[in-house]
């Protein structure tokens, strides 16, 4: 084994150019797939990070009529926080959300809101509360950035308010933007319109009432409250798990590309190794190998780019991929586009495993690729391999 | 099976080719012995069976009838990992076209064979550099076969199949690809083996210039022995 990769690298090594295109090509496979993969770990953490600061704490108790995807549940999925967890809020440990279905009526124009009521002395979530803490002549409202945008709102405009209460009354009233906030959690930004609860539950006739609780430690087992439903933190990130597995089988398309890309060219030298190093083939065998050890050799041989590969592509990879880890990739288009926690710039998360296994996975189809072309040597008859004449 | 003396012993053989629907007898009955320490050559035109017989004795193939015995071993018998090991401990291989590996230095290619048998670093440093003062290539171990002319690379050839001291050397028309002043050193090179290590060395070419140097000359003619003289008594 030690005699064939060393016959192995000089033979590589010999023949110059080709072996170095073979190699770059396969380098670039290891440099993209281990770039790409770590992108994507990157984002997983980002979003999990992001969206446990802004939107799910530590996990939550929904009412149990409450729907993030139906505003119209909105008017029923509320109702008296329960007793103990009062206590769990004002020693700041949960806090309390209300939900009312609104509509918005920014420069003559009308846009379908969702407000949530929400103490502004929260530290439950990262949505910067404290700003309703403003004596104003009118309601001090919160918003996020994409919502300003999309609405043309800026900080101190007012806008026209209007919901309907606990009795199916419509009243209106104005609000002050008291603050714009920027986050990568559109389910927070956009639609969403921040209000102090106690204002919003006068407002709603309902006092006293929430329709979501929101922890801030995750714990795996919390009390059934009857009327609630607990959502825990996986149940919570299971849709970004999901686009995450989804994002990545689309990714794998794209490495088995390059791979079968770098791998064509390998089967190509392979095969033309093969067939031009006949007499040497036959010399080999004429030296005593059996023909199985030249199988064998010639296996390593291809095999052996990816070793090279690998050290090639360490030798550009580990600068690029450490500088994009400390810079950041910045999506080419709108992140908001997306619909769901992803920020403009993702940093690339890098373990040993995904190199590792990004090596290996390379390497034994390397090996393999440049198995298949070899097998022919078994059967060759070593005095035609001598004459050079196998077609 | 053989006597003592003998080392090759060819009985009844025949070698046969398919050729389309038809076989071409490329070998007809042929019946030779050869005995430790000959020099002798299977000579005759291109086409006569030479290297047939050749690469039968030197176990890269088969015959199709009779007996090919070598080092007392039955050619046709040998499953292809006795035959490697036959051509890895006991055979060297010397080609018209040298056969070198070009990415490999002069001493790499002459190390080559020890490669294959169980020699440590030292013992492989000793019998290559020996090899190489034997063929008189010392000064050139470290230049690689692009950089050395035929007659070098041939002597480099026949370093590689003498660094192991083989029983037995086949060389196919060695001189074919050189001019007379490399053909006689390295035939002299040869022979100078022969007596000093007792190799046995059989030829296959229609040189004049190899025949010259043969102790022993068999004529080949359409795959049959046409006639055989003896230069000396050996
Ligand atoms: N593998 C083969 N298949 C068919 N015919 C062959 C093969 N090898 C050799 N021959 C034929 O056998 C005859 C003897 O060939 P060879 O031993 O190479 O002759 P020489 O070495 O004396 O020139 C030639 O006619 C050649 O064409
Ligand atoms: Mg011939």
């Amino acid at each position: 084994m030690k005699t064939a990769i060393k016959l192995a690298y000089r033979n590589l090594i010999g023949a110059g150019l080709r072996t170095w295109l073979n190699v770059i090509v396969l380098s670039f496979s290891f440099v993209i797939i281990i770039f790409m993969k770590g992108i994507m770990t990157g984002w997983d953490y980002q979003a999990k990070t992001d969206m446990t600061n802004w939107q799910i704490g530590g996990g939550q108790y929904w009412h149990e009529a409450y729907d993030p995807y139906d505003p119209f549940t909105f008017s029923d999925s509320h109702a008296p926080v329960p007793s103990g967890m009062q206590e769990e809020i004002s020693r700041g440990n949960a806090m309390a959300q209300l939900i009312v279905q609104g509509t918005l009526y920014p420069a003559g124009r009308m846009v379908q809101v969702t407000i949530r009521g929400i103490d502004p002395g929260q530290q439950v979530l990262q949505i910067p509360t404290a700003r309703l803490d403003t004596l104003t002549d009118a309601i001090p409202a919160l918003i996020g950035s994409m919502m300003a945008k999309n609405s043309r709102l800026k900080e101190g405009d007012y806008v026209t308010l209007r919901w309907r209460d606990a009795a199916g009354t419509f009243d209106a009233t104005d609000v002050i933007i008291a603050g714009i906030f920027a986050t990568n959690v559109p389910a927070m930004d956009a639609g969403q319109i921040y209000i102090p609860l106690d204002t919003l539950r006068a407002l709603a006739l309902l006092p006293g009432e929430a329709s979501i609780l929101t922890f801030r430690e995750s714990e795996k087992q919390r009390t059934e409250l009857p009327g609630w439903k607990w959502m825990s933190k996986p149940e919570l990130t299971r849709e970004v798990d999901e686009l995450i597995k989804t994002k990545q089988t689309g990714q794998t398309v794209l490495y088995a590309i390059l791979l079968l890309l770098a791998m064509l060219a390998i089967f190509d030298t392979q095969v033309l190794s093969i067939f031009r190093r006949q007499k040497e083939i036959g010399t080999y065998i004429a030296l005593g190998y059996t023909r199985q050890q030249v199988v064998g050799l010639f296996t390593v041989e291809g095999s052996m780019h990816a070793v090279l590969a690998a050290v090639t592509g360490a030798i550009y990879g580990v600068p690029f991929l450490a500088w994009q880890a400390k810079v950041g990739w910045t999506l080419p288009m709108e992140a908001s586009e997306f619909g769901m926690a992803m920020a403009q710039t993702l940093y690339p998360v890098y373990s040993l495993g995904l190199v590792a296994t990004t090596v290996l996975l390379v390497t034994i189809t390397t090996a393999i690729v440049s198995y298949i072309p070899s097998r022919k040597i078994a059967k060759m008859n070593p005095t035609d391999a001598l004459r050079g004449k196998l077609q | 099976m053989e006597t003592t003396n003998n080392i090759i012993s060819i009985r009844g053989l025949y070698k046969r080719f398919p050729m389309g629907k038809d076989e071409f007898t490329a070998l007809h009955d042929i019946n030779l012995s050869f005995g430790t320490g000959e020099f002798a050559g299977l000579i005759g035109p291109s086409g006569s069976g030479k290297t047939t017989l050749l690469n039968i004795i030197g176990s890269l193939d088969v015959p199709t009838q009779g007996e090919a015995i070598v080092l007392g071993r039955s050619i046709g018998k040998l499953s292809p990992r006795e035959s490697a090991r036959l051509r890895k401990e006991s055979l060297g291989f010397i080609f018209q076209s040298y056969n070198l590996l070009a990415v490999h230095t002069v001493y790499e290619n002459v190390e080559f064979p020890l490669l294959l048998l169980n020699y440590t670093e030292s013992e492989r440093q000793k019998m290559v550099l020996d090899a190489l003062e034997w063929v008189g290539l010392s000064p050139k171990i470290k230049s690689k076969p692009p950089q050395l002319s035929g007659g070098e690379c041939q002597r480099v050839a026949i370093a590689r199949a003498m660094v192991k001291k083989p029983r037995l050397v086949l060389a196919d028309e060695p001189t074919a690809n050189l001019d007379a002043a490399n053909s006689h050193h390295i035939l002299q090179t040869m022979e100078k083996l022969n007596r000093e290590l007792k190799t046995t060395f059989i030829f296959a070419t229609h040189d004049e210039k190899v025949i010259s140097y043969l102790k022993r000359r068999i004529y080949l003619l359409d795959g049959r022995v046409d006639n055989e003289e003896l230069t000396e008594a050996i």
